[in-house]
């Protein structure tokens, strides 16, 4: 039965493959990175060994930590990740348990994370290449943290499934699943720098944090031992407390990982016993809204209504809600460095950056609308009213934002005599990138998440063309605020208002010509283009 | 049935061989490179009919879904679109509507060439696409709305249609629920009101009744009866012979991207039932042998 599972799942990965020249492409640029990254972890942990394989072992134990808690924990949030074998589709097959498990479990080491998690965990095992006789117990605390791995992901996801299955939990989940991910930059500059002052304490002013290799040892070493009782922890340390010939504590590490392991199981068995006889249904009533909302407020004309549909959208649909929350936390991340290196006028990079962010997330607008975009070609609506209808929510409502983050930004940095200059390449940069996004989203669309799907999820094979497409907006993008840039460093560096009032009028000026031209360019491509871009759209996999 | 399939071919034959080269208003329609020789329309499009179909053509890579399909929809028939799996239904009535491209050939809406003046054409036309998504983070009664400002309608008219249509179909009480939470029946029926907001002189509907429970069906087929009697012109596609045959006045059978016979429901038919004369054109029964083990006594 595990073969079949193995076989099923090798014969689907294959026949995606055989349809997509991208998803190859994707699969083996996947591929060779992850051999890349086994690769190094394999070298560090043999050369590790040389040098001191206690400490390695510790090491060893707070990767492998890591990497048990990131199975866990990020198929909750990307949901979606792998439904190829899903359960549900094995309802109607009467299969024994116990065989659709084992099934499972194997097959879910079928996939590119899968083999580069064995092959690391297997790799690891060599940094007691020094004491050859430790090599087996480290492999079988390698093979335990893999099944803790492999069965606690399945364990976690099917016992959540009822919640996942949820919109609106699903929703709230995705959003929030981008405020660590965005954090994750910040709490890294944190982290060594409050042990880069530990060390100050500890070395009495010396300021290298790379060469006090003492201490880092120490906090390695204590966090080693501490995450070695932890379930995540407990099977990867294993070698570690064989070699200090603590065996009583080894007996107890193994009874830890077994146990977290059998607890999991009997999870799995258990939820997905349950998720089998009661498959997902919607769920109840819907959310209800009052009256026509934005639909009352803007205009009754097609443009009107292009643009209270999209601002709807801004707010409704979780895949726009992540960008805005995006753009709340920037000020937030370029925050901490400013405040560590005390330049406070990194500070200011926030409003540009946040109305560069704003105005090209709408440059594969028709591609976020998916199939729903044949409304707009079955009632014929024009390029004009299409393209001025998605710029103008950005324009009213992003032109509002920025101006809030220019001023809290100028606040906080206190260089209020930048104003005039820091507007001119906000508002500027917001015109043109607008500008640019409606000549890009009539002229080519790429697959992204589908309305209702995770906004973390991008989908496979699109990632290429996805990457390219954007990098070519984003340079000719570059290339028109080049002026704009110029001018504003001119008028950072030189102090002179003169010129602050100069790039401010630049900056109108050249936003809302570019933005005209664009919307008029992107309108005629559109009238021209319709039905192409909703049979690009139809063809998303 | 190899005699009624020599019998399609005939038709086509017809089409090549008939008054060559009609007199065409647009650019001749150049059918890609396929084994069948370039047809030409064989007569003028109607200028008359709701819907005027000539030589379409359309293929997907190696697939030819739609060869050379001609078609008249009489103005004020309730007519009735009807074939297998992957004929090419919804891809004729896609390029009949202006969502698809054809490779060549011509669409008219009452004498409006329809992919040379499309804003016109599709002023007057009403469509139900079928396997598309809707803006379904919207509310019933937004999306509707969303629907008749996109045609340029005022605000007041919008409002009162769309409040009358969501009664009609039953959705007064779902108006203000986003139609992601709406079932397979409700989403279909929103997208229909969608449709018709704007009162359209044709309404093209690809598969109106999938998913939509009988009491709706009866619903919507008493307002699309309604319409017709008003002078609308009606078109759908179905799977469901028995409806076609009691609800539409004329059909077309579909195969293979072309069209096997087309008139009023009685011509078509003949002394057969539809489902019948359809089984005929079409093929593909099978006798169910080799199950003996099936039979559990």
């Amino acid at each position: 039965m595990v073969a079949h599972f193995l076989r099923l799942k090798l014969t689907l990965l294959g026949n995606t493959l055989r349809r997509s020249v991208w998803q190859t492409i994707g699969l083996c640029i996947a591929l060779l990175y992850a051999l890349f990254v086994v690769g190094s972890l394999v070298v560090a942990a043999i050369a590790g060994g040389a040098a001191d394989p206690l400490l390695t072992g510790h090491v060893i134990t707070l990767v492998g930590t890591i990497t048990v808690l990131c199975w866990w924990i990020v198929p909750v949030f990307v949901f979606g990740v792998d439904q190829t074998l899903d359960p549900q589709r094995f309802t109607t097959f009467a299969i024994p348990h116990r065989s659709l498990i084992a099934g499972l479990a194997v097959a879910g080491l079928i996939s590119v994370p899968g083999l580069a998690t064995a092959l690391a965990a297997g790799g690891s095992a060599l940094a007691w290449w020094r004491e050859p006789w430790l090599i087996p117990v480290a492999l079988l605390g390698s093979a335990l943290g893999v099944v803790a791995c492999v069965v606690g992901s399945r364990a976690v996801t099917t016992a959540l499934a009822p919640l996942l299955e949820s919109r609106r939990y699903r929703e709230v989940v995705a959003v929030t699943a981008i405020i660590p991910l965005v954090l994750i930059g910040p709490a890294i500059g944190w982290a060594t720098e409050e042990i880069g002052a530990l060390s100050r304490e500890t070395n009495g002013g010396s300021v290298t944090v790379t060469g006090d290799g003492a201490l880092l040892t120490a906090v390695l070493a204590r966090f080693g031992e501490l995450a070695a009782w932890t379930p995540f922890g407990a099977p990867w340390s294993l070698p570690v407390a064989v070699h200090d010939g603590a065996w009583g504590v080894a007996a107890v590490r193994l009874v830890i990982a077994v146990g977290t392991i059998a607890l999991l199981w009997l999870v799995w068995t258990r939820s997905l016993a349950k998720a089998l006889v009661n498959p997902p249904v919607g769920g109840g009533k819907g959310a209800r809204s009052k009256g026509l909302g934005w639909f009352d407020r803007f205009p009754a004309t097609p443009v009107g209504a292009v643009a209270a549909r999209c601002t709807t959208y801004w707010i409704r649909d979780p895949r726009y809600a992540a960008g805005i929350g995006v753009i709340f936390l920037m000020p937030l991340i370029l925050w901490l460095p400013a405040r560590s290196s005390g330049n406070l006028e990194l500070l200011l990079l926030a409003g540009p950056v946040v109305a560069w962010v704003l105005a090209f997330s709408v440059s594969n607008d028709v591609g976020y609308d998916y199939t729903a975009f044949a409304l707009h070609v079955a009632t014929g609506t024009s390029g004009r009213a299409d393209r001025w209808g998605r710029a103008l929510p950005v324009l009213v409502f992003g032109g509002v934002v920025i101006v809030l983050v220019v001023l809290l930004t100028l606040a906080l940095s206190g260089r209020w005599d930048l104003t005039a200059p820091l507007l001119g390449v906000c508002l500027g940069t917001l015109g043109l990138t607008l500008g640019v996004s409606s000549v890009v989203s009539a002229a080519l669309v790429y697959p992204v998440p589908k309305p209702g799907e995770s906004p973390l999820k991008s989908p496979q094979g699109a990632a290429m063309a996805t990457m390219l497409a954007q990098l070519l907006a984003m340079l000719v993008v570059m290339l028109l605020a080049l002026p704009l840039i110029v001018l504003g460093i001119w008028a950072l560096a030189s102090g002179n208002p003169l010129v602050g009032w100069a790039t401010l009028v630049v900056g109108v000026v050249e936003g809302v010509a570019l933005l005209v031209v664009g919307v008029r360019m992107g309108a005629r491509t559109f009238d021209r283009r319709a039905p192409e871009l909703l049979q690009q759209v139809q063809a998303f996999p | 049935m190899p005699g009624v399939r020599h019998c399609v071919y005939v038709v086509v034959m017809t089409h090549q061989t008939g008054p060559g080269g009609g007199p065409t208003d647009h650019a001749p329609a150049a059918p890609p490179d396929t084994v069948t020789p370039a047809t030409r329309p064989a007569s003028p499009p109607d200028p008359a009919a709701a819907l005027s179909l000539r030589g379409l053509w359309k293929r997907f890579g190696q697939k030819i879904a739609v060869q050379a399909l001609d078609l008249d929809v009489p103005v004020g028939s309730f007519y009735g679109l009807v074939g297998p799996n992957g004929a090419g239904k919804t891809t004729t009535l896609s390029m009949a509507t202006g969502l698809l491209r054809p490779d060549g050939g011509t669409v008219h809406v009452r004498g409006t060439d329809l992919w040379a003046h499309p804003d016109q054409a599709k002023a007057t036309l009403g469509i139900l696409p079928d396997g598309v998504r809707l803006f379904d983070r919207l509310t019933g009664l937004q999306l509707v709305t969303y629907a008749g400002l996109l045609r340029g309608m005022d605000r007041d008219t919008v409002a009162e249609r769309a409040r009358s249509l969501l009664a009609a179909m039953d959705l007064a009480a779902d108006a203000h629920t986003y139609v992601v939470d709406y079932s397979a029946g409700m989403t279909k029926k929103i997208a229909l009101a969608s449709a018709m907001i704007h009162a359209p002189r044709t309404l093209v509907l690809d598969e109106p009744f999938e998913a939509v429970d009988p009491v709706s069906a009866a619903n919507i087929r008493d307002i699309l009866a309604d319409y017709v009697t008003g002078g609308g012109t009606v078109i759908v596609s179905s799977h469901v012979m028995d409806l076609v045959q009691r609800m539409c006045d004329h059909v077309a059978i579909v195969g293979a991207g072309q069209v096997l016979a087309a008139g009023t429901v009685d011509e078509v038919r003949g002394e057969q039932t539809l489902e019948d004369r359809f089984v005929d054109l079409v093929g593909g029964r099978t006798r169910a042998e080799g199950l003996e083990w099936l039979r559990t006594s």
